[in-house]
């Protein structure tokens, strides 16, 4: 071997250290930034978090103001979502994977779904303006809120729960019908509960997502300030992410750390959303062994 | 179903119970296939119900101003006098944000899947996974509120002419946002790649370096620029973070440092104000959603055909 190769040999495992370590570093910034975020918000809201500002109404004070509106509207509205989305879902999967015929029309529904999935949520928004708000004259209510957001996470539960049909042996499907169970016996009695884990899943996504989303709510026309708490479908709601997106919007150093405050909690609401995420897939994971 | 032997058997089956089953199960069943067919239609109804409501909505925004000036006009003001309605200046905004993201997420974002798929030990891809997971599921307002209290003062004090409110603030939390799509979907197809490419390219000689960049990396190149692909198109639908950072000042400008609007949050502002229903006003943000929903629309459809294309290739 000659020098010069020796040398370009040294050169160009030189080279791959360095590009490893380029890669190294980068997967390292993205932990970063995840770690600077929470910090950031931990930093600043922990000092307001208290059990005052989860009792307490909205108010034009930082120091008075609180999230109890707030986080009442989440939580009806993430109840609300929930109730219309998986049902809806759960069916439409259902019909996708279990009875509808391999043809063109299932290729166009599919495509539309995965298409669905990618349209940006405040496009939901002026659906929901247009078609809940005005057409059907729900208003600003509640019931509007939760329908809109439950257009948004559809494509996110079906796309879900046809995952965890898939995940279901066919041969499962063969004992039942040899049996002589009807086409719905074996769904409802074996399918179902074998791929309920995996659509528990799928559904607590969704509904994270329902807790987070601002910007369709926005769009329908959802208000910060809402002081009282709903107490009927047709009421005037707010949600947390939309009094997080207020209190940030204000130029007053105090009302960000409001913000903070109000993040903290949304945070802690998804994770233990997550949390039960988890522990349905641990459970499921050692249970089920095709 | 979609295998061919299960669709033999339940038609086999059905012939069976056919025999055996009375006519009320028989109704039943049928009653409840509709049922589930009608939950399956409301996907596709939700797609129409959106082109039927931007559509109805935009032409008759149409008839009050001309496309040619909608699509070509230079400036945009619908809420003051006099007013224009070029969107021009918001395409422009949504193009800065989504371009600073892109230029942001991409370069670390593809690394980190290299990392990832090419590098890391079995334990740190499996601790960093879920790690990015928590990261794309936190809530886009989160990401609006850190672009003004953190990024924002940075940016400003990093540059003097830096506004308050400013693109390069929204870009940089936009694309720490798409940045763990990039890393999940890249670093799927980096490992779908055939292991025997990687061991042929080592055979020959070559360095972990050229295997990566010039046989992996190439062979999975489709499925990456896909994953680019929706994750531009994600930035581009994206609202909390620009409503919050980017400011509400439409304007044709390519410098990150100004204030600038982007379509997501014109339509926010809009809504959130009091313009009455039926009004030219009101009318612009479904001829402005009409127009975010196409061009969301193409970028998705670009990437699943970018995508299909690739999955052929292996097989």
């Amino acid at each position: 071997m000659s020098l010069h190769a020796t040398k370009h040999r040294r050169w160009s495992k030189f080279l791959s250290a360095a590009f490893a370590t380029v890669c190294l570093l980068a997967l390292l910034s993205c932990l970063a930034a995840l770690v600077l975020l929470l910090w950031q918000v931990l930093s600043h809201g922990i000092d307001w978090l208290s059990w005052d500002f989860i009792r307490d109404l909205p108010s034009r004070f930082p120091a008075k103001a609180g999230i109890r509106t707030a986080l009442a509207g989440s939580l009806w509205l993430m109840g609300l979502t929930t109730i219309i989305s998986v049902p809806i879902g759960m069916g439409a999967a259902i019909y996708l994977e279990e009875y509808a015929a391999n043809n063109r029309m299932r290729t166009i529904v599919q495509t539309n779904i995965a298409n669905l999935a990618g349209v940006p949520s405040i496009v939901y928004g002026i659906l929901g303006l247009g078609l809940f708000v005005r057409f059907m004259a729900l208003e600003r209510s509640i019931l509007a809120g939760a329908l809109t957001l439950s257009l948004v996470v559809l494509p996110i539960i079906i796309l879900a729960s046809q995952e965890a049909l898939r995940a279901v042996p066919p041969s499962i499907r063969h004992a039942s019908f040899a049996l002589g169970a009807t086409k719905w016996q074996t769904i409802w009695h074996q399918v179902l509960p074998a791929s309920l884990p995996g659509m528990m899943t799928g559904i607590i996504l969704a509904m994270s997502r329902a807790l987070g989303e601002a910007a369709p709510l926005l769009a329908i026309g959802a208000v910060a300030y809402v002081p009282f708490v709903p107490s009927s479908l047709s009421d005037e709601f707010t949600a947390l992410p939309i009094q997080i997106f207020n209190w940030s919007a204000r130029p007053q150093e105090d009302f960000h750390s409001v913000a903070a405050a109000g993040i903290i909690v949304l945070l802690l609401v998804l994770i233990c959303l997550n949390a039960v995420a988890v522990f349905v897939r641990y459970r499921t994971s050692k249970q089920i062994r095709w | 179903m979609s295998e061919g032997r299960p669709d033999i058997l339940s038609s086999n089956q059905s012939l069976l119970s056919g025999a055996t089953t009375s006519p009320v199960r028989k109704i039943g069943e049928g009653l409840i296939q509709f049922a589930l067919f009608l939950c399956a239609a409301v996907s596709v109804l939700t797609t129409i119900g959106i082109v039927a409501v931007l559509l109805i909505e935009a032409l008759q925004f149409f008839r009050d101003v001309s496309p040619w000036d909608f699509i070509f006009g230079t400036k945009w003001s619908p809420l003051l006098k006099p007013q224009h309605f070029g969107i021009l200046p918001l395409l422009c905004g949504t193009c800065l944000v989504a371009a600073g993201a892109a230029v942001v997420a991409i370069p670390i974002g593809l690394c980190t899947a290299i990392y990832l798929s090419e590098y890391a030990p079995k334990w740190v891809r499996e601790t960093v996974k879920p790690l990015l997971e928590i990261l794309a599921g936190i809530p886009s307002v989160v990401y609006g509120y850190l672009a003004i209290v953190f990024v924002s003062p940075i940016i400003r004090s990093m540059f003097e002419s830096a506004n308050v409110f400013n693109a390069a603030s929204a870009s940089i939390v936009v694309g720490i946002m798409i940045l763990p799509m990039i890393v999940s979907l890249s670093e799927e197809v980096l490992r779908a790649v055939p292991r025997s490419l990687r061991e042929a390219s080592y055979a020959l000689g070559a360095t972990k370096l050229d295997v990566t960049l010039k046989v992996v990396v190439p062979a999975a190149f489709s499925g990456i620029l896909a994953s680019f692909l929706l994750a531009i198109s994600r930035a581009v639908g994206e609202t909390m973070a620009v409503t919050l950072a980017a400011g509400a000042t439409p304007k044709l400008t390519l410098n990150p440092l100004e204030s600038i609007q982007t379509m997501t949050a014109y339509i926010v502002q809009v809504s959130q104000g009091d313009t009455p229903a039926g009004t030219v006003e009101y009318r612009t943000i479904f001829a402005v959603g009409l127009t975010l929903f196409f061009t969301t629309m193409l970028m998705n459809i670009l990437a699943q055909w970018v995508l299909r294309r690739t999955r052929e290739k292996y097989e």
